[in-house]
């Protein structure tokens, strides 16, 4: 037996090659925390992680910096873009797996994954040249004049109608993760049994009922699944927001004025660093980043663990 | 309920043609004939499930108190609320409690009085023989039933919305024998209040349930009449041929 | 009975469905309208042999860009292909060996960390040690973006070929890693190159992991250890640039990228298809 000979030092040796690339690969997410948090350590230590954190003012020139604007940029953005997101991208999911004669389904379908595929500079393009000029001249214009002299008291809340600001980058932000939503609730309502469905006609229901009551409850962990893995998109997103949000690290935040999130102060920042402090506080805001989306990720499944039915079980 | 020379369409092929069947009120009829002769095809042309299917058409028609329910005007919704159906394999929605998915029909409708939901899940339980087996866990989970259970939750389920008419295809065939007896059982006092057609591939139980049997071969149905009289003296040969284990 | 105000919901619902749906595709369709309205007149000779004009000049061309996009993506992919294949198989072919709950949990873990993190992380451990931005740290920072998505392609492709053919090539007496090598991988051939197209198609669309890695060179450059340019990189700093040029550029640039990536995403579906 030939094989049994050379076979046995042949496997400990290719296993041992599979066993130290999956290692470099636990190692390169190891290093990649430990990195984060090491290289934000000055910042952690002039501040205080928690002072970090909760720290309001980011100032090059006089040295202070905390990650508050920048979390709460990330939460307010991501939010509402999901928000926004998310009914259209059900809307569309249902319309593919369920209304749409299959012909017409594929084609949306396809369309919408291809909105997955372009890249965020391509957004932010887009939104720099031809969103921000539309929504300056049809919606913040309007809206602030309207207020200025109805509602001054509106105006602080508004903020300056520029275009490049909150709401383009929160509306392109919706567009950016529409397809990761609709495409996982798509495939989750495509498990769902037609036995399920048929259950539900036969009680005497129309179609959205059948939809409504036995489609999207069955489906509703892969449509959670889709709901998360946007919201962790739109989290790092960073190019097109850093594009459109105007980059202002500073409270309050105001509806149509700049903002900044953790990811875009860094996209922004980050080459032009003068100095450790500034450089080791862009990494800890870095390193808070990871642990946002870590804990997204972790409740996420934890939520879904419970939520799932059937066959959309993971 | 009656159909008048009944033809399924799939496509171009008929997967029942010209079926006159009368099906007696109050009475148990079964549908019986090997895989693939059309009996569930049939089935599901009464309470017109084939409408969710684009490529099946329907010719002949299908009368429930002398109207056609395949006439124009006439509302699919309204004729599956008069006749129920249960299927092969049990169907408890997952994401409903057993109390929720027996009143899922009435929820339909709009009935949000909690005294009336009640009291129509604790008749059709009954009526379905599982009140005593569930009455102390109506919010939990109607999949974490047996598949027997199940079945009989879907039973009652559809007994919730009072059908005149009960479309049962092979309920049991995917039941042991114990929760198959509790349903033949059960089949014996539902005919009291509604009735009932039932698709079977086990002659037994036809003979042992129903009142009367038709018996269907290729689409076409060979001979309708008093159960006991066509297993015990069948009027064609081809009926005696599958009645006696010849094929099929 | 209520069935007329159920119908009418049914109704509303089948516009709300639509309307939604539409919602989505109209800025998709707007996009790519102006994507290729704007960008096509972008695309000349020059745009694609010549390096970039100097800033406000006019002229000149994407020729450093496009083909830095090339070298860092390729180079990426090479080490992210061989970290996610090895994973990979290691947890579909190796089923209870003891490093694939911790590699499954980093494979997720990594999968939901954003994109412009592995641009610090590359900065940190390669730029900062090798005294500058280099195209090879960029490539560190794709190919980490790329590990999770080439894991978990080929663990699912692996995972669908049945045990049996295992079984068949190991009676053969053959050794369980020629089994791996001649029997698994050709099988899942197809949708191993599908994982891989996939993960390449989603990296080469980034800018934010290079921006202080690669960082971008207006010169044509072939040297891995030196600052190199790339589409992505290159889109943006042009959209953001006051220079009426090199926005025209950026939109070429955007259309360019756009139909590479279309390109690529239609051969890992076809890959896939062909098994």
């Amino acid at each position: 037996m030939r094989s049994k000979i050379y076979g046995k030092p042949g496997d400990r040796v290719f296993t041992a090659l599979l066993v130290v690339l999956g290692l470099t690969v636990m190692l390169v997410a190891a290093l990649m925390a430990w990195e984060l948090g090491f290289g934000g350590r000055e910042a952690f230590r002039a501040f205080g992680f928690w002072g970090f954190l909760r720290g309001t003012a980011w100032d090059a020139v006089a040295e202070q910096f905390g990650a508050w604007p920048f979390l709460v940029g990330t939460l307010i953005t991501s939010a509402v873009a999901l928000a926004l997101a998310f009914l259209p991208a059900l809307a569309a999911a249902i319309a593919v797996a369920e209304y749409a004669p299959r012909w017409l389904g594929e084609l949306v379908a396809y369309l919408i994954d291809l909105l997955a595929a372009l890249p965020s500079v391509v957004y932010g393009l887009w939104g720099i040249f031809v969103l921000v000029p539309l929504v300056r001249d049809h919606v913040e214009q309007p809206l602030f004049l309207w207020s200025a002299e109805h509602a001054p008291a509106l105006m602080g809340v508004l903020g300056p109608p520029t275009g490049i600001g909150m709401l383009s980058a929160v509306l392109v932000l919706a567009l950016m993760i529409v397809p990761y939503a609709s495409s996982l609730a798509r495939d989750a309502i495509r498990l769902v049994p037609r036995s399920q469905r048929e259950a539900m006609y036969a009680l005497g229901a129309t179609r959205w009922e059948v939809v409504r009551r036995v489609v999207l409850p069955y489906a509703r962990g892969g449509i959670f699944a889709g709901v998360i893995l946007a919201l962790a998109r739109a989290i790092g997103e960073t190019m097109a927001v850093t594009m459109l949000i105007g980059n202002s690290g500073q409270l309050p935040y105001s509806v149509f004025g700049p903002a900044a999130t953790m990811a875009s102060v860094i996209a922004n920042e980050f080459a032009e660093a003068e100095g450790g402090l500034q450089l080791s506080s862009l990494l800890a805001v870095g390193f808070l980043l990871m642990l946002l989306s870590l804990a997204v990720n972790l409740v996420a499944d934890f939520i879904l663990r419970r939520m799932s039915v059937g066959e959309g079980r993971k | 309920m009656e159909t008048e020379n009944l033809t399924v369409y799939y496509g171009k092929n008929a997967g029942v043609r010209g079926v006159s069947l009368p099906v007696y009120d109050r009475k148990i009829t079964a549908l019986i004939g090997p895989s693939g002769c059309g009996k569930t095809t049939f089935l599901r042309a009464l309470n017109r499930m084939h409408d969710l299917n684009p490529i099946v058409r329907i010719e002949g028609r299908v009368l429930l108190d002398g109207e056609d329910v395949y006439a124009p005007g006439v509302d699919p919704v309204v004729i599956r609320r008069r006749v129920g159906m249960v299927f092969q394999r049990p169907t408890p929605f997952p994401t409903m409690s057993i109390f929720e998915n027996v009143v899922a029909g009435l929820r339909l409708v709009g009935i949000r009085e909690r005294d009336r939901l009640r009291e129509v899940a604790e008749r059709s339980l009954k009526a379905a023989a599982l009140w005593d087996e569930v009455k102390d866990r109506l919010n939990d989970p109607a999949v974490g039933l047996s598949g027997g259970q199940q079945q009989r939750i879907s039973i009652a389920r559809a007994l919730a919305v009072e059908p005149e008419v009960l479309l049962m295809d092979e309920p049991t065939s995917a039941l042991d024998p114990i929760s198959t007896q509790a349903i033949e059982d059960l089949l014996g006092e539902l005919k009291e209040q509604v009735t009932i057609v039932i698709v079977t591939h086990n002659m037994q139980q036809a003979a042992r349930v129903s009142d009367r049997t038709a018996f269907f071969l290729d689409g076409e149905m060979i001979e309708f009449g008093p159960t006991e009289r066509l297993f015990t003296n069948p009027a064609d040969e081809r009926t005696e041929a599958y009645i006696t284990g010849r094929f099929g | 009975m209520n069935l007329r105000r159920r119908y009418l919901r049914d109704r509303i619902m089948v516009v709300f469905v639509y309307l939604g749906t539409l919602i989505v595709l109209l800025p998709l369709g707007f996009i790519l309208l102006h994507v290729f309205t704007q960008g096509i007149g972008a695309l000349n000779w020059d745009f694609f042999t010549k390096p970039p004009a100097p800033p406000g000049e006019g002229g000149g061309g994407m020729l450093p860009a496009i083909v830095g996009t090339f070298v860092i993506d390729l180079m990426a992919l090479a080490m992210g292909g061989l970290l996610g294949l090895g994973g990979g198989i290691l947890m579909a072919e190796y089923p209870d060996h003891p490093l694939n709950r911790p590699l499954r949990l980093v494979a997720n873990v990594l999968g939901g960390i954003p994109a412009i993190l592995m641009g610090l992380f590359a900065f940190v451990l390669v730029v900062v040690p090798m005294g500058g931005f280099s195209a090879f740290s960029g490539s560190v920072a794709l190919a980490i973006l790329m590990i999770p998505i080439i894991m978990r392609a080929t663990e699912e492709v692996l995972r669908i070929l049945p045990w049996e053919l295992r079984e068949a090539g190991l009676a053969l007496g053959l050794p369980r890693w020629r089994v791996t090598l001649s029997l698994i991988l050709p099988a899942a051939r197809g949708g191993i190159v599908t994982g891989l197209l996939l993960a390449l198609a989603r990296a080469a669309g980034e800018a934010a992991p290079l921006l202080f890695t690669a960082f971008g060179n207006p010169f044509l450059s072939f040297d891995p250890l030196g600052p190199m340019d790339s589409l992505p990189l290159k889109i943006y700093v042009y959209a953001i640039s006051p220079y009426e040029d090199w926005i025209r550029q950026a939109w070429g640039a955007a259309l360019l990228l756009a139909l590479l990536l279309m390109a690529t995403n239609y051969l890992a579906r076809r890959a896939m298809r062909r098994g």
